[in-house]
């Protein structure tokens, strides 16, 4: 009550006709003898009804996110403590109520569900941990060169390094399988320099034990000791630490070609917000082009780099089309994807009170994820604001 | 007398040129010619990076599905033909399981629609939460906030199960009813709207306008920018939209080109490998979102820089 009271107030100020109030009283609304009301309703008067049609112009809104965003939620989280094949009606009791069986299947119960969320989870953290360091500093790589005043074209490079991020998932990832098939464009551009390229699509082995073995540090093929004996969430250390499968690792690069424009655009905006007059300092010091990015440019776009890291982060922990069109989990389980395993224990399995379950540790992440990101930038927005 | 001032007027004339030619020089000298040649090299390098995708794509579609298999890399088809374009719009035999024309026909039908409806219900969705004072306005921003930090990709059961128990799973309701609203695009437009100076406002409410008529032919057409920007992304974006189809039907009469593609590459049929049928599937299902692209770079720029001003 009282913020409409000011507010309404505040517009009077700003222009409408006041008929009522006395210049020169308190701005504190109620605190004169003068009943609010009366003194609201002269302002209000040009804009009768206006909380009705606030309400009219959100309710599209208000219903279309209430239907298909929150009860969704609310149904799945019902779902969740269900064991429900898909078939009869989940609200009719029918279906078994569980209580937490679908978590507990999946995080500590030893078994199936949990090896193949405990393989989605490793999948989907090399996929973020090889994914957003690459795209955010090819990113700014990109924008460091589109930036650059000296170059021609600069126009032409910015539009092509743009030009993939707003093409639709499902036909790049059908350009990616093309390229990586096994004797496919890529295989024949590594030959040129005598390299013969993986099945990449068909290859489930780990890159980081593929290079351990070539390094004749461990032996892919007969894990022993300490990785093979110990375990965790039902996969063995060696599993855990092999690193992403050379399947993977064409997501991986897809995802790292796509996103990067994106990214680009927005180190490049930054970039230009840079004050001239900060560079031209620095180069009146006679400071060369590496302390100039070192000392003046990387440090103005922290912040953003900050933004790009965290989008990057929750992003990626949200990969499907590409899982869903280039592996579907395949090969041996290598590209499966805690999104694509809520979706496919679903409809594929008919298993949807695993699915839903799947699905809200996934939103648990990526809120968490969320909540980081926006806390953090807050944190760094108010400690300029106090510097200025 | 008079020759002073002239000379004078061109030396200031002089200054600023030469302040709007710093503006654009780099601070720094240029690179010497060795650095330059290889910093080219090195761009073109990368720019090729980002081109031969897409021209090994459009070269592919044009080859037979033997010269394809045994040089993908030539860009250069062996036997050109239009065997694949020929199939997709069923001037030949048509091909199996890819009823390209109804993909598009449905991808063309349901943008269309969620395009309008986004412009339409985004704009007064940010209009009210800018300028209209009604109670629950900021509780109400709060939940558009909150709304975006919302994983499309964790409500994939959830959504099927609202639509399963509405009885509108499997139908073009399904498709378009949910994507009507989207809450960055109501972000984008209620900073916009907050960008007006209110006196237009004002202006028209003592001329005696209401607060439809204020919305529709006053604030509207001021915020033509914004609108583009919110249709181009809006179009984009169901052009291009994926999972929420993938869970909203299953029968093939609803297949979009992402679905029907997806599923078709993806191996749901046989048909041996077909490349260069598929590649020029995924290159037509580009090409409008590509050709606006080209026409409307700089709102594609704006949309993904408003990434930036979420916060």
């Amino acid at each position: 009550m009282s913020l409409r009271t000011t507010r309404s107030r505040g517009s009077a100020a700003r222009g409408a006709p006041r008929s009522t109030g006395a210049p020169g009283e308190p701005d504190t609304p109620g605190a004169t003898g003068t009943p609010p009301t009366a003194r609201n309703r002269a302002p209000r008067a040009g804009r009768r009804g206006e909380g009705a049609w606030g309400w009219l112009f959100v309710s599209p809104m208000v219903i279309i996110l209430g239907l298909f965003l929150v009860l969704p939620i609310l149904m799945a989280l019902w779902v969740s403590l269900l064991h429900w094949d898909g078939q009869s009606n989940p609200f009719g009791g029918q279906a078994d109520f569980v209580g937490l069986d679908n978590y507990r299947a999946l995080l500590t119960q030893d078994g199936l569900d949990r090896t193949l969320f405990a393989t989605s989870l490793r999948n989907n953290a090399y996929y973020v941990l090889l994914t957003v360091p690459l795209q955010t500093l090819l990113a700014l790589g990109l924008a460091l060169i589109v930036n650059q005043k000296v170059l021609r074209a600069r126009g032409a490079l910015r539009t092509t390094f743009f030009f993939p991020s707003v093409t639709s998932s499902i036909a790049v990832s059908t350009v990616f399988l093309f390229l990586f098939q096994g004797s496919g464009a890529v295989n024949s551009l590594l030959s040129w320099i005598g390299v013969k390229g993986p099945n990449w699509f068909a290859d489930p082995r780990g890159v980081l034990s593929l290079i351990l073995g070539d390094l004749g540090i461990v032996d892919p093929e007969k894990p022993a000791g300490a990785l093979a004996n110990h375990s965790f969430m039902g996969l063995s250390w060696f599993e855990w630490l092999s690193g992403p499968s050379v399947a993977m690792c064409t997501i991986i690069l897809l995802a790292v070609w796509t996103t990067s424009g994106t990214f680009m655009l927005i180190f490049l905006a930054a970039l230009q917000d840079i004050p001239r007059e900060l560079e031209e300092a620095a180069a009146l010091e006679g400071v060369n082009r590496r302390q100039l990015l070192r000392y003046v440019t990387l440090p103005a776009l922290r912040p953003v780099l900050f933004l790009v890291l965290t989008l990057g982060l929750i992003s990626t922990w949200q990969v499907f089309d590409q899982v869903y069109v280039m592996g579907q989990g395949a090969p041996g389980n290598t590209t499966l994807t805690p999104a694509f395993l809520s979706y496919s224990s679903g409809f594929d399995n008919a298993d949807f009170g695993q699915g839903s379950a799947i699905a809200f540790i996934l939103l648990a992440l990526i809120l968490c994820l969320t909540v980081l990101q926006r806390w953090v930038l807050r944190e760094r927005g108010e400690r300029t604001g106090r510097k200025r | 007398m008079t020759a002073t001032a002239t000379t004078e007027d061109r030396r200031a004339a002089r200054t600023r040129r030469k302040a709007a030619r710093s503006a654009a020089r780099p601070v720094l000298p240029r690179f010497p010619s060795p650095a330059r040649v290889l910093g080219y090299t090195l761009v073109v390098g990368v720019g090729l990076l980002y081109l031969l995708p897409f021209a090994i794509q459009l070269v592919t579609g044009f080859k037979t599905d033997p010269d394809a298999a045994s040089h993908p890399l030539s860009l250069l088809p062996a036997t050109p033909t239009t065997a694949a374009y020929q199939r997709l719009f069923g001037l030949s035999e048509s091909a199996q399981g890819v009823p390209f024309l109804r993909w598009l026909s449905n991808s063309a039908f349901v943008a269309v629609v969620v395009t309008a409806g986004r412009v339409l219900f985004d704009s007064m969705a940010g209009y009210a939460l800018a300028r209209l004072r009604f109670r629950g306005r900021s509780v109400l921003f709060g939940f558009v906030l909150a709304v975006m930090a919302v994983p499309g990709v964790a409500l994939l059961i959830p959504k099927f199960l609202v639509l399963n128990t509405f009885g509108i799973f499997d139908t073009y309701t399904a498709m378009i009813v949910p994507l009507l609203v989207d809450a960055a695009g109501i972000f984008i437009m209620k900073q916009f709207f907050e960008s007006v100076p209110r006196e237009v406002e004002e202006a028209a409410r003592v001329d005696g306008a209401g607060v439809f008529r204020i919305f529709w032919s006053v604030v509207l057409p001021m915020a033509r920018p914004a609108l583009i920007t919110l249709t181009i992304l809006s179009f984009q974006g169901s052009w291009n939209e994926f999972t929420h189809f993938l869970v909203a039907t299953q029968s093939g009469q609803y297949e979009t080109l992402t679905t029907g593609l997806a599923r078709f590459v993806s191996g749901g049929l046989g048909g041996g490998t077909q490349y260069p049928l598929k590649l020029a599937a995924a290159l037509l299902s580009t090409l409008p979102v590509a050709a606006l692209f080209f026409c409307f770079q700089r709102y594609f720029v704006n949309g993904a820089n408003s990434g930036a001003v979420k916060e």
